[in-house]
């Protein structure tokens, strides 16, 4: 007699919701005329994100924690990081609303007929939005996933639809096309490396539960651990873009349209350190001896090359890339101090890395020329001085970013090395203050070439934001500033939020 | 014991795959290593199945079947896109963002 199992649909609710909206969004994409369709879709987009996030708010006390057969857990940390992801694609969707990044068709070559006249007729497609929402549905999924099976699938539900929306750029199509080929291919490379990895851990504990493997540590074979947790690593250091897996980061992050950049830099940071935190934290803890070493090599290398190549970047988006390589770096030492600290820092980190993120992402959309966004930062000289507000924005970001006290990046290093220093690790915090050091020269050399440089005679200017893109990069940058003269609340929060279920 | 031989089997594939992936040109072949490689970790887990005799390992590999399906029709998509702006599928041609 075979029993149904029980899903557990109230806490499963908030990804389910998203999911439905994606789908909805393929059928209206499918079967509605071209005049509102835009309009509905962003509807739906944002319709369906804030019932999510009105349903993680519900939920947010409730004792009950694993759903479907105990492959997904959605415990206090789950749900901090599910709201994180939702409410950072808020305000990215406001972002991704302005048409105007994206290609009409993609399927026209780029300067064909076809693609002339598809603008001109204005059948602009807006597959965007579904994609986006499954991706956002992936992210929330990550870190919730308490097996290996729903991880790898949370891992490509996610990764899929990035790569399609990496190659959807209006402007530069070619560049935009190389970006998703070759995210895709170093993605897909990577995820090849996490079933394998899987598939030992598997072995190794007999089951694939992340509780069972925490279980199993320390009873048998430690080579099937070892090449496991290596493996796994592997794929997922890719998705955080760790050093010596970086290279696809800085191409990506250029070739792919703008908006893009600033979601999937923002989520896909907040999502797959969510899925690292809870299977280094809940599944490897036990066997720490093995990869605590390596784990910790890996964050301070990161930092250091991530913080040193970024003063050689010409482009303001490159620039930017690299500054993600060394913050992961930060971030993973939040990963390695393993104790509580160190998960409330990396919650409270993600969220403020990521409000900062969208809304530096969104200014660089606004430099443009005739021919479209300008990333050459020799260009960008004297900004500044044409348009000082956008100018100063872009400024306090850049000192968010590197760590100036009452920013919520300071906040953020403060916590996590302070979390990092406690677990005894010394190394890792020397390393993160020398690259601090170091990356607040390239900011500060920005912020000189955008202010006190003469601005050369050039087409360059910042365009007037359209409503959406206004509203999202103000929201970004006032949420920004709040947490970081006044982090108290959401430091508090994210210390109570910061319990995974083991 | 036989079984092991299975595993080295896999090891092998996924060897070959991976090291495919890096020397190989053309941006289909490096996209069948990368399929060589699920496949790799499918056996794996089919195996492992065998030796731990439970059925987990053996329903992850039907997954993976539909996770790869889902990334060939979006990797093929890609690929077809970049051929068809380029005429040419080599990823070494792929190089405007290198600077």
């Amino acid at each position: 007699m075979l029993v149904a199992p029980s899903l557990g649909y109230l806490v499963l609710s908030p990804m389910l919701i998203v999911f439905a909206g994606a789908v909805l969004g393929v059928l209206v994409e499918a079967f509605m005329g071209k005049t509102h369709r835009a309009a509905v879709q962003f509807t739906i987009s944002v319709g369906v994100l804030l019932i999510s996030l009105q349903q993680l708010w519900r939920i947010r006390d409730i004792s009950s924690t694993t759903a479907a057969v105990d492959s997904v857990t959605i415990d206090k940390a789950g749900i901090f990081l599910q709201a994180t992801v939702v409410l950072l694609a808020l305000i990215a969707v406001f972002l991704i609303a302005d048409q105007d990044n994206f290609v009409a068709q993609a399927s026209a070559v780029p300067g064909s007929n076809e693609e002339a006249i598809a603008l001109q007729q204005k059948n602009q497609q807006t597959e965007i939005f579904p994609l986006f929402l499954f991706a956002v549905a992936g992210m929330m999924l990550f870190p919730v996933a308490t097996d290996l099976i729903t991880l790898f699938v949370a891992l490509e539900v996610f990764s899929l639809p990035l790569y399609l929306l990496a190659g959807l750029s209006r402007r530069k199509r070619l560049l935009s096309q190389e970006a998703a080929l070759k995210y895709f291919l170093l993605g897909a490379y990577a995820s090849a490396f996490f079933l394998f990895g899987a598939a030992f851990l598997y072995g190794y504990a007999g089951t694939i539960s992340i509780r069972g493997i925490s279980a199993a540590a320390g009873s048998a074979n430690d080579v099937l651990l070892l090449i496991g947790i290596v493996f796994v690593s592997v794929g997922l250091l890719f998705k955080i873009s760790a050093v010596p897996f970086h290279s696809w980061t800085p191409d990506v992050y250029q070739g792919a349209p703008t908006p893009i950049t600033a979601f999937m830099a923002a989520c896909t940071k907040v999502a797959a350190f969510g899925a690292i935190l809870r299977i280094f934290y809940v599944g490897f803890a036990e066997a720490q001896t093995l990869w605590r070493p390596i784990i910790t090599v890996i964050a301070i290398l990161t930092m250091v090359v991530g913080s040193v190549v970024a003063i050689a970047q010409r482009d303001v988006k490159r620039m930017l890339a690299y500054s993600s390589i060394a913050h992961a770096g930060f971030l993973l030492s939040g990963v390695v101090a393993l104790n509580k600290d160190g998960l409330a820092a990396s919650l409270f980190y993600l969220v403020a890395y990521g409000l900062t993120t969208l809304a530096a992402f969104g200014i660089i959309g606004l430099v443009r020329d005739s021919t479209g966004e300008v990333t050459d930062l020799n260009r960008w000289i004297g900004l500044g001085k044409k348009s000082p507000l956008i100018g100063s924005i872009f400024a306090f970001l850049l000192l968010s970013f590197a760590g100036i006290p009452l920013t919520s990046g300071f906040i953020g290093k403060f916590a996590i090395f302070s979390a990092a220093y406690q677990s005894g690790n010394i190394a890792i915090v020397v390393a993160g203050v020398l690259s601090s050091a170091i990356a607040a020269f390239f900011y500060v050399r920005v912020i000189i070439m955008i202010f006190f440089t003469d601005p050369v005679n050039d087409s360059v200017s910042v365009i007037i934001p359209s409503v959406k893109s206004k509203i999202s990069i103000s929201i970004a940058t006032v949420s920004s500033i709040v947490i970081g003269i006044a982090p108290s609340a959401l430091l508090t929060a994210a210390n109570n939020f910061a319990n995974f279920i083991k | 014991m036989a079984i092991a031989n299975y595993l080295y089997l896999s090891a092998i594939l996924f060897t070959i795959g991976a090291i495919g992936v890096v020397v190989r040109r053309n941006s289909i072949v490096v996209f069948m290593c990368i399929e060589l490689m699920l496949n790799a970790a499918n056996l794996a887990f089919v195996t492992f199945a065998r030796i731990n005799s439970n059925l987990e390992g053996q329903v992850i590999a039907f997954f993976t079947m539909v996770v790869a399906a889902c990334e060939v029709v979006v990797g093929l998509a890609i690929i077809v896109t970049i051929y068809r702006s380029r005429r040419t599928a080599s990823v070494d041609d792929a190089s405007l963002l290198k600077r």
